[in-house]
């Protein structure tokens, strides 16, 4: 196959083209014995009673920008997603629906860079699947992507069900950067901007926080939402409020420019390459100086702290006041007012 | 500069000051971006007993009429159409759809930043007829002017403007003139008044003799201004002053009050809540009317109706707040507005259910 | 209303100019400030320049408060 062909309903139709299609691309870079053996199901070793399974499916558009692309974000989303429970990744599926027409140059580097990141990441792709949609019925190419993982300390209960009033809030960095570096992306808004997604496999980072023996109680990756978003659900599982201190926040000046200009608020932006944190209290210092090790942890801090409530998120402002921050609703616009 | 500190020092400064009142003062604004950051800096109820904030219709969004709303969704219905408009308006509810809604059925519909990117999609698009809703006040209403000169300058035949824009001063009067307010100063919009100058408040001072303080939009902006408003009460010396000074010129930005004036003419304008007002309306003139959406779109908007018993009229004029709305946080929430007043970003509503209730 | 963002010119071309937003760079129209230069500060509404702002427009705030909190430390 050349590289400037295309995809074609053919590929997606079981037959020799389709056949030649995993050969050719898929195999070569998700090289690995399960995956290899082309069976209907990949046979997998495992090491203990409990295991974790999470799935996710990526729509991204534009499928290349700043910082990343759809095939680095569809490991990173699943192996942060398994790490927010606790757990080691080990295994991935892959599916990828493909849209008649789609560039196999284009699908070439999605594939490299979904390796580099499960290299990365530690993480094996065992088992897949590609479909062919018809010209027009997709977006280029949408991947879902399911991942397996094992407990790290199964004595530990991380759950957004488990988090106490005393508790503390770390984000493990600037918030914002993802969201921002796809928009400037998008046509409507012609702005450029000196920012990169923050896309990256975070489960090193929570490895050693495990490792270390933080007592940790939940984590989410503040993905859509942002921030915000995540908050809400963990103070409503676990009855609690939370209090965010606006001054802590760690907010990239471009970001927060962006935000100025177009009327967004940070903590609704969706984040690839962070993590909400909620640990004891007396762990906290402790855990940000594991975080901080890590490269992607860098600017780690503390934000808030857990207290009694109903399940509301609370923001102490710079002038000392306090406001409600609400569950997201949809999607940010640009105004004027 | 510790903002808080500071914040704090003025809020004392306020405090003592308010003592020398003989009795409570109203103060409103009249602008939607000072709703949202008096609510957003917890000013409120920071202040001194004495001074109340009343919110005024300051958000253009919330006092453009149902009417007008379903006039840009059924527009959005045509053939052939691309809506371009700012994300303020994606989301308010007309009387049978949204123009969300409509987006989401397939329609044309497409946010801009600025108004020249709309202009950049009508050339890109000359098939199309590129309708921009044009929203605002005399901050905004400019912008809109100078992209239609640059229309007819690159002889572009496709953009039409729904020309919604309004002017602040008539509303200001006619509540001056209402029975049911009672105000002793007023909150005036910072870059509306970029545009105009300070200067178009001094009628309202000398016919009212009501204090008029152009203000900033940082707390301290806010602070400094409630302070010096309250400095002319105490010394019953009412006059235009400017407390935005680093952007706010008296007499104001020259070129856009002339170009305002070459394209747009005064009209009677109907606001959501309070109704019609003579001369509160911008629409195009003569020379303009080519980009007019209004005449190249017959459309029928008898369907209108605003929704019955929402309170947003009460509230845009500051006779209630939003809590004594019997609908706020029941049937109408910001996922599920009722009136304009909670769906737009700067509405009074939107404003107290994320930053007044539940504290 | 309405939102107004501070930005730098970096460069003019013609009725327009490209401006810095603290990082961030966009094409802006500069009609309403015809006498802008390269370097010079403008306060942004929607894409246009709406008005020639001072490079000090954070300290200008500092200055008020420095006169009001001068007027009243003896009360």
């Amino acid at each position: 196959m050349r590289e400037n062909e295309i995809i074609t309903l053919s590929h997606g139709a079981g037959g020799k083209i389709a056949r030649e299609l995993i050969n050719d691309y898929i195999k070569k870079f998700f090289n690995c014995p399960e995956l290899n053996k082309l069976e209907d199901g990949a046979i997998i070793k495992t090491n203990s009673k409990k295991a974790v399974l999470t799935t996710d499916s990526f729509v991204i558009y534009p499928i290349f920008f700043s910082g990343g692309d759809i095939g680095k974000l569809s490991i990173c989303g699943t192996v942060n997603d398994l790490s927010a429970m606790g757990a080691k990744p080990l295994y991935l599926t892959c599916g990828f629906i493909l849209e008649e027409g789609f560039l196999l140059s284009d699908f070439k580097k999605i594939l490299q860079s979904m390796k580099k990141t499960a290299k990365e990441a530690d993480i094996k792709i065992v088992a897949g699947d590609t479909k062919v949609v018809p010209k027009s019925k997709g977006d280029g190419i949408y991947i879902n992507t399911t991942g397996y993982g094992e407990l790290l300390d199964e004595k530990m209960c991380i759950s957004a069900y488990n988090v106490k009033p005393g508790d503390s809030v770390i984000i493990t960095g600037n918030i914002g950067d993802h969201e921002i570096a796809i928009l400037k992306e998008r046509e409507g808004l012609k702005f450029d901007a000196k920012i990169k997604s923050d896309c990256a496999p975070l489960n090193q980072l929570i490895k050693e926080l495990i490792t270390a023996k933080i007592k940790i109680k939940a984590m989410r990756d503040p993905t859509r939402g942002g921030v915000a978003g995540v908050l809400n659900e963990i103070a409503q599982s676990s009855r609690v409020d939370i209090l965010i201190d606006e001054n802590s926040l760690p907010v990239n000046k471009v970001v927060l420019s962006a935000c100025s200009i177009m009327g967004f608020e940070p903590l609704y932006l969706a984040n690839e390459g962070k993590m909400i944190i909620i640990l004891e209290s007396e762990d906290a210092q402790r855990a940000l100086k594991v975080i901080r090790k890590n490269k992607y942890g860098r600017n780690a801090r503390i934000i808030g702290k857990v207290i009694k409530g109903k399940g509301l998120v609370k923001l102490k402002t710079k002038t000392g006041g306090i406001r409600i921050l609400l569950q997201p609703q949809g999607e940010q616009l640009p105004r004027i007012c | 500069m510790n903002e808080k500190k500071s914040f704090e020092k003025l809020l004392k400064i306020l405090c003592k000051e308010s003592e020398k009142l003989e009795k409570t003062v109203n103060l409103m604004e009249v602008c939607g971006t000072h709703t949202m950051a008096i609510s957003r800096f917890g000013i409120r109820s920071r202040l001194p007993k004495k001074i109340k904030l009343i919110s005024g219709p300051g958000c253009p969004v919330c006092v453009t009429p149902i009417t007008e709303v379903d006039k840009t969704i059924e527009i959005s219905k045509q053939k052939n159409v691309i809506i371009t408009t700012f994300g303020d308006m994606l989301k308010v509810p007309g009387t049978k759809s949204s123009l969300m809604n409509e987006k989401a059925k397939g329609r044309d519909i497409r946010v801009v930043y600025s108004p020249s990117d709309a202009l950049l999609i009508a050339k890109e698009n000359p098939d199309k007829k590129v309708v921009f809703i044009g929203i605002g006040f005399e901050t905004t209403a400019p912008l809109i002017a100078y992209t239609m000169k640059e229309a007819k300058k690159q002889k572009i035949k496709n953009f039409f403007v729904l020309s919604f824009f309004k002017v602040i001063i008539p509303p200001m009067e006619a509540l001056l003139n209402d029975k049911d307010l009672k105000l002793n100063g007023f909150i005036c919009p910072g870059h509306v008044s970029a545009i105009t100058g300070a200067k178009i408040y001094e009628p309202l001072v000398e016919k009212y003799k009501i204090p008029c303080v152009v203000i900033g939009f940082e707390a301290i902006d806010i602070l400094t201004g409630i302070l010096m408003l309250l400095k002319q009460m105490l010394l019953k010396k009412p006059a235009v002053e400017i407390q935005y000074k680093r952007v706010v010129k008296y007499e104001g930005n020259k070129y856009a009050q002339d170009v305002l004036k070459e394209v747009f003419t005064e009209s009677d304008s109907v606001w959501r809540g309070i109704g019609l007002i003579p001369g509160s309306g911008l629409k195009l003139n003569e020379n303009y009317s080519e980009f007019d959406a209004e005449k190249i779109f017959d459309i029928d908007v008898s369907f209108s109706k605003e929704p019955v018993g929402c309170k947003c009229g009460d509230v845009l004029k500051g006779i209630k707040i939003p809590t004594e709305c019997p609908f706020f946080g029941k049937k109408c929430t910001p996922e599920k507005p009722v009136g304009a007043c909670m769906v737009s970003s700067e509405g009074t509503c939107a404003a107290y259910y994320k930053y007044e209730v539940n504290k | 209303m309405c939102l107004g963002v501070p930005a730098k010119i970096k460069k003019i071309e013609g009725d327009f100019a490209i401006a810095d937003f603290d990082g961030i760079t966009r094409k802006i129209s500069i009609q309403l400030v015809p006498d802008i230069k390269v370097n010079d500060f403008c306060l942004v509404h929607a894409g246009f320049a709406i008005e020639k702002i001072s490079k000090d427009y954070a300290q200008e705030v500092k200055g008020y408060l420095k006169e009001i909190f001068k007027g009243n430390t003896d009360e």
